[in-house]
């Protein structure tokens, strides 16, 4: 009897408890289709880059005499051997967009890392040290934001010589302003408030106040920037890869691809349409998670 | 009204001198030595190496070329192209037009499907016509408009054979520029068949350039809306009896347009990183085209020339929604 109680009061005691944060955050953001649906195709992509060398059937540079413009198995002269079909030296198609995936991936996460820890650094000493610290920083992130971001990220490159880490560099370095903006904006809000004041005064030092107080306070607009900034830095470098100015050939890179393609547009649909089709889905997939994030952690951010 | 305009403006003068700074820096990070990758492959001796350092200045401290470079700059000199020989701006501004009239074109046409469907997916909320248009303006807005252009062409110009793949007019007709906008200069010319031909060829170039600014459009026009559909003259406006038409089309729309306004305003940008794109995909004669070109043919000053008068250009047009903005909503104006 003295059992049964203990355990309904337990239940009944349960509910009073607030949920950890990450389940608040997951019943917010399992509502959102749209977002689960980006995040599984995300998942599934990067189990596709991360085992790209077992799941592919063929090398993505090895060439085939023998097999050239082949198109995909539905079609009348495409066989289950390249069932996507092979581009005009032989290469399969299926193969080059698997690998395809683990660069593009590679290189959305490098970009936005370097953007993020560089950005964010930026930001808060210019939101901390204020003066001309902050306006040397500030006026810079205005330059870049008013140079359209293709243009700037071009120049770039053409100085620093095309590939994919130089293409990495640029698109990283056009992104910056947004966490710098982030970043300085929540710390010039934050360093007012009581908690940061009274940490100041427990004698915390500038780093520790900016580092370990102030800055898990901002994470939550930081995460969804980051997740939007993800497929800029696709969507850039794979345009760069297209100019001409990104990924070398025979780098298996979707907007290189598709420059390479363009020739054929008239008689090989195939080599044209899906490196598009990939960088649209991983596009649209990384928008579809950053919005759902942005509801879930911040309905304020919410446009 | 005067003082802040005046503010804006010398707020803009720091960032254009940035920029100047920006491009002479980055150009002088370029490796190798600037005489030699003028002079190609042909080589050169020591004495008419020393002579063109001289000539170009480059034997001087970077400070001190900084200084000339901008002196040159307020003479309207940019430089001249390595390959054509001729004056950067001189070329900028034969091949702007064929820019502009893209861009105009992409934008009125974005303006002209994004409102309306925004609008309506507003006042329709959660149906599904509201969640079809999210859908696809979210699809448009993560398009890769390099691929789009290709598979537009794909479609439209190669199984369908209705419009051309590239160029801006038919090698048919020659006409005169007069305002450089072909639209405009054909039907001018009386040519039977030239703004036809002209027309055509904009098609799919305009569509692949406002499918971003498209997509923008429509969520924003979406957002505003449904902000100023939950206010309270609304209500009021309903109240009164008014039709609702009226209610959406004068008392809604007219304050949603504010926010609407600005986000157009800032799409300049976004619709030259465009027109780079677009421009080289339906070699279109512009200036995206071009600096892609110069690029590729280590032209540097066209880019260092081009890189400045872009951003010259956006910086007058953001300044120009600044202060449109200011006249449409007085809040704006008003000192901190």
């Amino acid at each position: 009897m003295t059992v049964n109680t203990s355990t309904i009061t337990k239940v009944l005691v349960r509910p009073a408890e607030p949920p950890h944060p990450f389940f608040e955050f997951y019943s917010y953001f399992r509502q959102n289709t749209g977002a689960v649906i980006g995040l599984w195709i995300i998942v599934a992509l990067a189990v596709l880059a991360v085992t790209a060398d077992f799941v592919a059937p063929y090398s993505p540079i090895v060439t085939n005499n023998a097999a050239f413009l082949k198109p995909p198995f539905w079609q009348a002269g495409g066989s289950l051997a390249h069932p996507l079909g092979t581009d005009a030296i032989g290469r399969d198609m299926l193969s080059r967009l698997i690998h395809g995936t683990r660069l593009s991936l590679l290189i959305g996460f490098t970009v936005i890392s370097i953007s993020i820890v560089v950005g964010t650094t930026l930001g808060l000493i210019a939101g901390f040290y204020r003066g001309i610290i902050e306006i040397a920083i500030m006026r810079l992130m205005d330059i870049i934001l008013t140079l359209p971001s293709l243009l700037l990220a071009i120049v770039i490159v053409a100085i620093l010589g095309p590939g994919v880490s130089n293409a990495l560099l640029a698109v990283a370095i056009v992104l910056l302003p947004h966490y710098v903006r982030i970043a300085r904006a929540a710390i010039i809000t934050e360093t007012a408030k009581d908690y940061v004041t009274a940490a100041k005064v427990s004698g915390a030092g500038s780093i520790r106040l900016m580092v370990k107080e102030i800055l898990p306070n901002c994470m939550a607009p930081l995460i969804v920037q980051a997740t939007l900034g993800i497929s800029t830095a696709i969507l850039d470098a794979a345009a760069l890869g297209f100019l001409g100015l990104g990924a070398q050939p025979p780098t298996p890179e979707w907007g290189t691809m598709l420059a390479d393609a363009r020739e054929f547009v008239l008689r090989a649909w195939w080599v044209v349409t899906f490196p598009g089709l990939m960088i649209l889905i991983t596009v649209l997939a990384f928008n579809l998670l950053g919005d759902g994030l942005r509801d879930a952690l911040d309905p304020k951010l919410k446009s | 009204m005067f003082r802040f305009v005046l503010t804006r403006v010398t707020l803009i003068v720091p960032t254009f001198i940035g920029i100047t700074l920006l491009v002479f820096v980055l150009i002088r990070l370029i490796p190798g030595d600037p005489i030699e990758t003028m002079a190609g492959e042909r080589g050169l001796d020591a004495a008419l190496h020393e002579r063109l350092l001289q000539e170009y200045g480059l034997d001087r401290p970077v400070l001190v070329q900084y200084w000339f470079y901008l002196l040159r700059l307020l003479h309207g000199d940019l430089g001249r192209s390595i390959v054509t020989h001729k004056p950067v701006i001189e070329e900028f501004a034969s091949l702007f037009p064929a820019t502009v009239e893209l861009s105009l074109c992409a934008i009125l046409f974005a303006l002209c499907l994004g409102l309306p469907a925004g609008i309506i997916a507003a006042v329709r909320r959660n149906s599904i016509f509201d969640h079809g248009v999210m859908g696809v303006s979210l699809t448009g807005y993560s398009m890769p408009i390099f691929w789009w252009g290709l598979l537009l062409i794909l479609l439209f110009s190669v199984q369908l054979g209705w419009t051309p793949v590239s160029g801006r007019i038919s090698v048919l007709y020659f006409v005169q520029p007069v305002t450089g906008f072909l639209l405009i200069d054909t039907l001018l010319s009386g040519e039977s068949g030239a703004f036809t031909s002209a027309l055509s060829h904009l098609v799919l170039p305009t569509i692949v350039l406002g499918t971003v600014p498209l997509a923008v459009i429509a969520r924003m026009t979406r957002s505003a809306m449904l902000e100023v559909l939950g206010e309270d003259y609304i209500r009021t406006a309903r109240a009164k009896g008014l039709s609702n038409f009226r209610v959406i089309a004068i008392h809604a729309l007219r304050n949603a347009l504010i926010p609407i306004v600005t986000v157009i305003g800032l799409q300049v940008g976004l619709l030259f990183t465009g027109a780079i794109l677009t421009e080289t995909i339906f070699s279109w004669p512009g200036v995206g085209k071009w600096l892609i070109e110069g690029i590729n043919r280590r032209d540097y000053p066209i880019l260092q020339g081009g890189t400045l008068l872009i951003g010259a250009i956006i910086m007058t047009v953001n300044l120009l929604v600044d202060v449109t903005y200011g006249m449409i909503n007085p809040r704006i104006r008003r000192p901190r």
